[in-house]
């Protein structure tokens, strides 16, 4: 099986160095980067598969040109190879220009499966992956708990988790699945695959590589526009009940139902 | 000059930090107060490690270790030194302790020692130590006379580490007394099941740990168990004995001291009293940044003393400026800490207790530090001077 999974670098949420430059985006460039963790269940899910099904794992990056070195944590866990869209034309991208390129750097490639994250701790839209399936006319199998592929029929079955339980969704592959952190914890990287990492191929593609113009993608085209970022306000005194378990425990049923958390 | 970790050790130290954090802390507390491993918890722990390809790290790779410079054990210490399970001068969490100089056996001896230590069938303690030589190896009571093709062994080991485990021990002995340290001392493999040894528990010490003593009463050991040549065993054992400062006392304290620091951080910023939170008080403030400045500086020198040892140089007085930095900032570090966590930086629910004790015991054991300065300044004054 060939399997292309979405990964993305984000500000290592541990090193706490997440800041905003003056035109309000985020300073990507002084914040240590690490593999986008939702990303890492799908790139999780794509190594069981082709350890259970054979073939290989590519992985997909559209970021700032000193992504390879985060690309490089993600094939350390076994990824076969990177392949990283890069160009300075590319910052300020909204979600249109990103499933944009996405689209057209998929295109340059060839997979039966699609594996995307939920979604991203840099940026929560959450629509690329709908937005790429749309561009590339692929079936689209979202919040996926168990991914089923029968290579030999070519097609897949997915365990789409719901509220109450699961759909089961069967579409003809190549097709683009979303993950839920519900197929697996991520395996660590090994001592070998760190090792090796720095041989695996890296592929690069420029805007013009892709066939894309600068003025029809990236900050340039941008249909959404930052106009502002605020901190969430400081949080108030917290009230503290420290009577009998339960009569606390009605006191905190009543103020739930005065601000009609519960009913 | 690059400060910059290359980008294997930076992954390296990324994915063990990881699984510290994912897979170690949370067990200090999960595992009650005396932090007891229990067999079956081990092994979980062993599986995952061994499937990350951490296991045997010090093992050259044609014995099936993983065969990492010291730089990247170092590394993979440094963050290990950030949980309080383990006693710092070994831990079971990469696999079987090997103790180096069974490197040297040679081919009969590496079929009925080496292997067996690598396959997890056997263990065998490391036995320098005695009651009248501690950093003072040199100096060492015990006596190996040659009889026959044996010799007989007499005399005391004392602090030995898991001896009432282990089915032998690698044992120092002078064989020349005269000579001492230059070529006087030869390191045996003894068979702790022999006629006339005795090995005995000690009481526990400050880290909770029972250390072992081991008599040896005419103890007869085949020539065939000397490791290396006879009057090598101090050199040998120094080299283990040096890693270990470097590992151990040096990165392992580091980790320590790290731990602490961001945990006074964090409770600094929480806890208000008299209106204010302890991180706005300059007395606090000042015991950060303290700790934060010695913390990157013996860091610094950790790195330093690794990268000129994987180059093969002699590393020996950075290896007693390593211990002797490490552990005693890493005692000023921990007591920090505890002093700005309060009644809590003394509970057993911390682990801060724990890193104050094993800083303040790993500043004597495998040389207290007094006799490493007192060597270094030796050494220091006895080289050409260099402006």
């Amino acid at each position: 099986m060939r399997i292309v999974v979405l990964m993305k670098p984000v500000p290592d949420p541990v090193a706490a160095s997440e800041r905003l430059r003056p035109d309000g985006r985020l300073d990507r460039a002084n914040a240590p980067a690490v593999v986008n963790p939702n990303d890492e269940y799908a790139l999780e899910a794509a190594l069981k598969l082709v350890e259970a099904h054979g073939g290989e794992v590519t992985l997909l990056t559209m970021a700032p040109a000193a992504a390879p070195e985060t690309i490089r944590k993600a094939l350390a866990m076994g990824a076969h190879r990177g392949v990283l869209v890069t160009d300075t034309a590319l910052e300020g991208s909204c979600v249109h220009s990103t499933a944009t390129v996405l689209a057209a750097a998929l295109a340059q490639l060839e997979f039966d499966l699609v594996l995307f994250g939920v979604d991203s701790t840099d940026g929560g839209a959450g629509t690329v992956p709908a937005a790429v399936a749309a561009k590339r006319a692929l079936p689209y199998l979202s919040a996926a708990g168990k991914i089923e592929p029968d290579p030999a029929a070519g097609t897949v079955r997915v365990r789409r988790m719901t509220p109450t339980g699961y759909d089961l969704l069967e579409a003809p592959m190549p097709a683009l699945v979303v993950c839920t952190q519900a197929l697996g914890e991520p395996r660590y990287p090994s001592l070998k695959g760190i090792m090796s990492a720095r041989s695996k191929e890296v592929r690069t593609f420029s805007l013009a590589d892709l066939g894309l113009d600068d003025g029809s993608v990236g900050g340039a085209a941008a249909t959404t526009r930052l106009t502002g970022t605020s901190t969430p306000p400081a949080r108030g005194a917290a009230r503290i009940i420290k009577d009998a378990p339960a009569e606390a425990a009605r006191q905190v049923v009543d103020y739930l139902v005065e601000k009609w958390i519960i009913q | 000059m690059d400060f910059e970790l290359s980008e294997e050790h930076q992954m390296l130290r990324d994915m063990v930090r990881t699984f510290v954090d994912k897979e170690l802390i949370p067990l200090e507390n999960a595992l009650g107060p005396n932090r007891e491993i229990t067999p079956d918890v081990m092994k979980g722990i062993q599986a995952k490690t061994k499937e990350m390809g951490l296991w045997m790290l010090d093992v050259p790779e044609e014995y099936g270790g993983a065969g990492l410079d010291l730089m990247s054990r170092c590394i993979i210490d440094e963050q290990v030194g950030r949980t309080s399970l383990f006693h710092w001068h070994w831990y079971p969490t990469f696999g079987p302790a090997l103790r180096p100089v069974l490197l040297h056996c040679n081919e009969e001896q590496k079929q009925r020692f080496l292997w067996p230590v690598l396959r997890g069938e056997i263990r065998i303690c490391f036995a320098q130590t005695e009651p009248d030589a501690g950093s003072d190896p040199a100096n060492l009571r015990t006596r190996a006379v040659r009889d026959g093709d044996d010799y007989v062994i007499n005399g005391n080991k004392r602090f030995i580490t898991a001896a009432g485990e282990s089915q032998y021990a690698q044992l120092m002995a002078a064989t020349d007394p005269e000579k001492g340290s230059k070529g006087g001392i030869t390191c045996f493999i003894v068979d702790l099941k022999a006629k006339g040894v005795t090995v005995t528990e000690s009481w526990p010490n400050i880290t909770g740990e029972c250390l072992w003593e081991i008599a040896l009463d005419n103890v007869r050991v085949p020539a065939a168990n000397i490791i290396g040549e006879v009057g090598q065993g101090f050199e040998l054992g120094q080299k283990f004995l040096t890693e270990a400062r470097i590992k151990a006392h040096g990165a392992r304290s580091v980790g320590a001291a790290q731990r602490c620091l961001d945990m006074m951080i964090e409770y600094s910023q929480q806890r208000v009293t008299f209106g204010q939170p302890l991180s706005d008080r300059q007395a606090i403030q000042f015991m950060i940044v303290d700790s934060a400045m010695e913390i990157r500086m013996v860091r610094n020198l950790v790195y330093e003393c690794a990268w000129r040892s994987d180059r093969g140089e002699d590393i020996r007085d950075l290896s007693y400026m390593v211990k002797i930095q490490g552990t005693e900032m890493v005692t000023r570090v921990a007591d920090r800490a505890i002093q700005i966590h309060g009644g809590m930086g003394v509970s057993r629910e911390l682990p801060l207790e724990h890193f104050y004790r094993e800083a303040r015991a790993v500043r004597i054991n495998e040389g207290a530090t007094e006799v490493l300065r007192w060597r270094l300044a030796r050494n220091l004054m006895r080289k050409p001077k260099r402006s």
